[in-house]
């Protein structure tokens, strides 16, 4: 089949005649990588031969560290027992929420422990357990009298990450649950077999691969975590504050750039057997959506534990999150707590720049948002209904991206735009203004948006698109005019995910920031480490209004203007 | 619709495709050459996956040929994005626009053109008259029914005025009843604007009833090409003659032509007491409007449908007797 080059060739000469199309692309790839992959590469470059000369030399200096390897040691650790149990909590939560029937007041907590670690900053969790746990914690200082507890270290940073962590896999498990056919369960109990038979025998192989998959998601994020650790870790040292401690404390770039490989290498590799492994076969062995509404369990004995117990967990999680915003309040953290005072908030405004703290987050994700949201729809749009040279490239950047712990990148943005480009100057002054905050935070939310993207894209019928095609639309016109209007809750919802996740980002903004921006999160990670409890509370309470006010926008939105409903009306 | 028609000329046309399981590729079309007159309503006719969209697709310019060069009118067309050609596609699923009501989708293509306000108002309102859906512009996609969602997407298609209609088994999600209303429809739709129409099927009565030409396709190859009548009474093989109505072959010895197969169509033989091939019945069953009937000539199966059994003599399962078949009625095979 000599001639089979034709049809390419056709492919793509019908692709140039379209200059939207390919000056798009060509953006898109340039944009990846120079903002993804050269920040990685300068990073293998300058732990190879950061000292002079190509070798293994600073990562021999950096194994001898005693910090770096114990750091390493701690972080898988916790990533480990961390990950095992936001799989099993999730898996308890998704099992009760499918399979046995709830009460309103129960299916109301688990509705707001699904949406909690969505708008909430990331360390929120970290200071309500200082508060309550802590040496001067309410619970355990004044409800049982124990004057030495220290909430600080390995605990700390597990129970607070698995109460932040668990919610994803309650999501995750909770879509593959109810794909299960409950014909293969009820036909497993109709030859004998005990309700806890059916679960270990048939529910539990369907979903070991989600289960893998849950874990392995969990673990990557965990051990890419800054925030928590920074804050509750204490002297216990992850690889995350490791390498930030080289870079602001030791000053030693290229040692933290090794390190910084390490972290990379050790996601990369969960990534990779998460992405191309686990993914795949949690796809094969859950084909197709349920063919009828499962019976759902009623037997009390059963329902009861099980309820009870997953809506103390809510509460807890709940209570935890109401915590920061009552503690904003109290007058004297850990020692008098009426009455209630906003002193903290004046103070926020008054001396420490709260006005301008707000204003620099605000309108850098402000700006962020809709870049990241409507970039994410064109590479979804791209990956999904469009076919071309560089398409896998593409693909597999924007998912990469996802691989990579904000440290990582933190660093890598440090050694590849500090001095230009290759160190030629060239971009030099992107360092350090606005604009490479920006770009960070578009690319730290690129791969969720991206993800979002795709997944509502494959469910409109390409012939949708191709129709319009057809009648004379170029694609930039197909883009607008149909399939933007078609996955416009996605795109809305993308942006106010993308705003969220800018405004409440730390990991790898903290190294790059300049002291002419002050950020929220920077500001109430500063003021946690001093131990200035109230005004980190006060800090995190604004961000947490803000937050969910943006939501709740979006869901207004959506109710009024969204796809559905334009559908549906009459 | 004053515009000059054009045919459509595929020369040589294939296309490759990798299967995706074994990575190995194959011909999904292979070497395919039409000639489809200006004005005409042809249609693609052929078993399931045998490359009846991917030709279509081919013309509307979704994929790209591998081999040869396809044509519209004397231009050709290979180097032209879907959008650039002057072609208009039916889809199977409809595919209308889901966020717009019946006016802005067939007005869609209009406005892409650039045609003025008025006239859009008045061509898409012309073309609604057309597919008696007056009245209707404002409703959204997902309130018509299945039917009228067709009658859009046809209208859609036809307001842009195109020189080539093409359709992709468009009536393949409708009832039984609505299907033939609707190909009635679309029949006398072409004609009234006297449009080049290449249509996609698989059901060889929508096929017959619509078509000037019929071109059967088998395994990405075009077996015949012809009216329905040439391809009825005279197929070209064993393929079409059993893909195009029931078919029962026999060796051309029978009747002293050895070397050829006879092809006799069920309702082309009867059963009578002598005067032909000796047979024994081995089912006979009576089904309204004819009786079924299936004897052994030899070790041949051969299939019969006797028309107005109410007058005829009936052979029951067991009975010798004689199949009758006149020459003029069959056809002939090389084999
Ligand atoms: N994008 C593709 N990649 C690989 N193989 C394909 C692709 N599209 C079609 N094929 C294969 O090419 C062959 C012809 O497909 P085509 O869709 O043209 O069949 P068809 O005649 O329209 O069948 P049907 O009546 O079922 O619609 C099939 O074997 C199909 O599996
Ligand atoms: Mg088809």
């Amino acid at each position: 089949m000599a001639q089979s080059k034709q049809g390419a060739a056709l492919d793509r000469k019908k692709l140039l005649a379209d200059p939207i199309m390919v000056t798009t692309i060509v953006l898109l790839i340039t944009f990846l990588t120079l903002f993804v992959l050269y920040p990685l590469a300068i990073l293998l470059v300058d732990s190879f031969v950061g000292d002079g000369s190509f070798g293994l030399s600073i990562f021999k200096r950096i194994f001898n560290m005693p910090s770096f390897t114990k750091a390493i040691g701690n972080t898988l650790k916790i990533g480990f027992v961390v990950g095992i149990a936001s799989t099993l909590i999730g898996l308890l939560f998704a099992y009760v929420e499918v399979y046995v029937r709830m009460g309103k007041l129960t299916g109301g907590l688990f509705k707001v422990v699904s949406m909690l670690p969505v708008v909430s900053p990331p360390f929120v969790l970290s200071l309500s357990m200082i508060m309550l746990f802590g040496k001067a914690g309410i619970i355990t200082r004044y409800l049982l009298h124990i004057y030495d507890n220290s909430v600080y270290g390995y605990w700390g940073i597990v129970i607070v990450q698995t109460l932040t962590f668990f919610p994803v896999c309650y999501m995750m498990l909770k879509g593959l649950l109810r794909n299960i056919d409950p014909s293969l369960e009820e036909a497993a109990r109709d030859m004998g077999a005990s309700r806890f038979k059916v679960f270990t025998s048939v529910t539990l192989p369907l979903i070991l691969p989600g289960l893998g998959n849950a874990f392995l998601v969990t673990f990557i994020e965990s051990i890419a975590d800054f925030a928590n650790p920074m804050i509750i870790g204490g002297s216990y040292d992850t690889l995350a504050t490791t390498i930030y401690l080289q870079i602001t404390g030791a000053y030693d770039k290229p040692g933290a750039a090794a390190m910084a490989v390490v972290l990379l290498c050790i996601t990369l590799m969960m990534f990779g057997v998460q992405k191309y492994y686990l993914e795949k076969k949690t796809a094969a062995t859950l084909t197709g959506k349920a063919s009828r509404a499962r019976m759902l369990i009623e037997d009390k004995s059963v329902r009861l534990p099980l309820t009870i117990l997953c809506s103390l967990v809510a509460s807890f999680v709940i209570l935890m999150y109401i915590c920061v915003p009552i503690g904003s309040l109290f007058p004297t953290w850990g020692y008098s707590f009426f009455p209630f005072t906003f002193k903290w908030y004046q103070l926020v405004f008054t001396r420490y720049k709260g006005f301008k703290a707000f204003k620099d987050s605000f309108v850098l994700s402000f700006i962020s948002a809709p870049i990241t949201a409507l970039l994410s729809m064109i590479i979804s749009y791209l990956v999904v209904k469009r076919n071309f040279k560089g398409k896998g490239f593409i693909e597999a950047v924007s998912m990469l991206a996802m691989a990579v712990p904000g440290t990582v990148l933190g660093v890598g943005y440090i050694r590849g735009f500090a001095g230009g480009v290759f160190h030629t100057g060239f971009l030099e002054e992107l360092y350090g203004t606005a604009a490479i905050l920006v770009i960070v935070f578009v690319v730290r939310s690129l791969p969720t948006g991206t993800r979002s993207g795709i997944s509502a894209l494959r469910q409109i019928d390409k012939s949708i698109e191709e129709s319009a095609y057809d009648m004379g639309a170029n694609s930039f016109k197909v883009f607008m005019t149909v399939t933007l209007p078609l996955i416009k809750d996605s795109f809305l919802s993308g942006l106010v995910t993308s705003f969220v996740r800018s405004i409440t980002a730390i990991s790898a903004i903290i190294l790059l920031v300049t002291p002419q921006f002050l950020l929220i999160t920077v500001q109430i990670n500063e003021f946690a480490e001093k131990g200035s409890y109230g005004l980190a509370c006060a800090f995190a309470t604004i961000l947490i209004l803000i937050t969910y006010g943006a939501v709740l926008l979006m869901n207004l939105f959506i109710k009024h203007f969204g796809t559905s409903k334009a559908l549906k009306e009459d | 619709m004053e515009k000059v028609k054009k045919g459509v000329r595929l020369d040589h046309i294939s296309k490759i495709y990798k299967d995706p399981k074994t990575d190995k590729e194959f011909y999904a079309v292979k070497d395919t050459s039409l000639d489809i007159e200006p004005g005409s309503f042809v249609t693609l006719l052929g078993p399931s996956g045998c490359g009846k969209t991917t030709t279509l697709r081919m013309i509307a310019g979704f994929e790209s040929p591998d081999e040869g060069e396809i044509y519209l009118g004397d231009e050709p067309i290979n180097e032209l994005t879907p959008d650039k050609r002057d072609t208009a596609m039916v889809f199977q699923s409809y595919a209308l626009l889901p966020h717009y009501n019946v006016f802005d989708n067939v007005a869609y293509g209009l406005k892409l053109r650039k045609v003025p306000q008025a006239e859009i108002k008045e061509r898409v309102s012309r073309v609604l008259g057309l597919v008696e859906l007056e009245g209707m512009e404002s409703r959204m996609t997902n309130q018509l029914s299945g039917g009228q969602q067709q009658r859009v997407a046809l209208a859609r298609a036809l307001v842009i005025e195109p020189s080539v209609l093409l359709f992709d088994e468009p009536l393949s999600n409708l009832d039984a009843k609505l299907r033939v209303t609707m190909r009635t429809e679309i029949r006398r739709i072409q004609q009234e604007v006297g449009i080049t129409a290449i249509y996609v099927t698989h059901d060889q009565s929508e096929a017959m009833a619509l078509s000037d030409n019929i071109i059967i396709m088998s395994k990405g190859v075009v077996e015949q090409m012809g009216s329905p009548q040439e391809i009825y009474y005279h197929p070209k093989n064993e393929f079409v003659a059993d893909f195009i109505g029931e078919a029962n072959f026999l060796p051309g010895d029978y009747i002293g032509k050895p070397g050829k197969t006879i092809v006799l169509r069920p309702e082309s033989g009867y059963l009578a007491d002598e005067g032909g091939l000796p047979c024994k019945v081995v089912l006979s069953a009576f089904m309204g409007s004819y009786q079924n009937y299936h004897v052994m000539v030899g070790e041949h199966l051969v299939k019969l449908q006797e028309y107005n059994p109410k007058n005829k003599k009936i052979y029951n399962v067991g009975d010798e007797c004689c199949l009758v078949f006149e020459e003029a009625n069959v056809h002939l095979l090389e084999a």
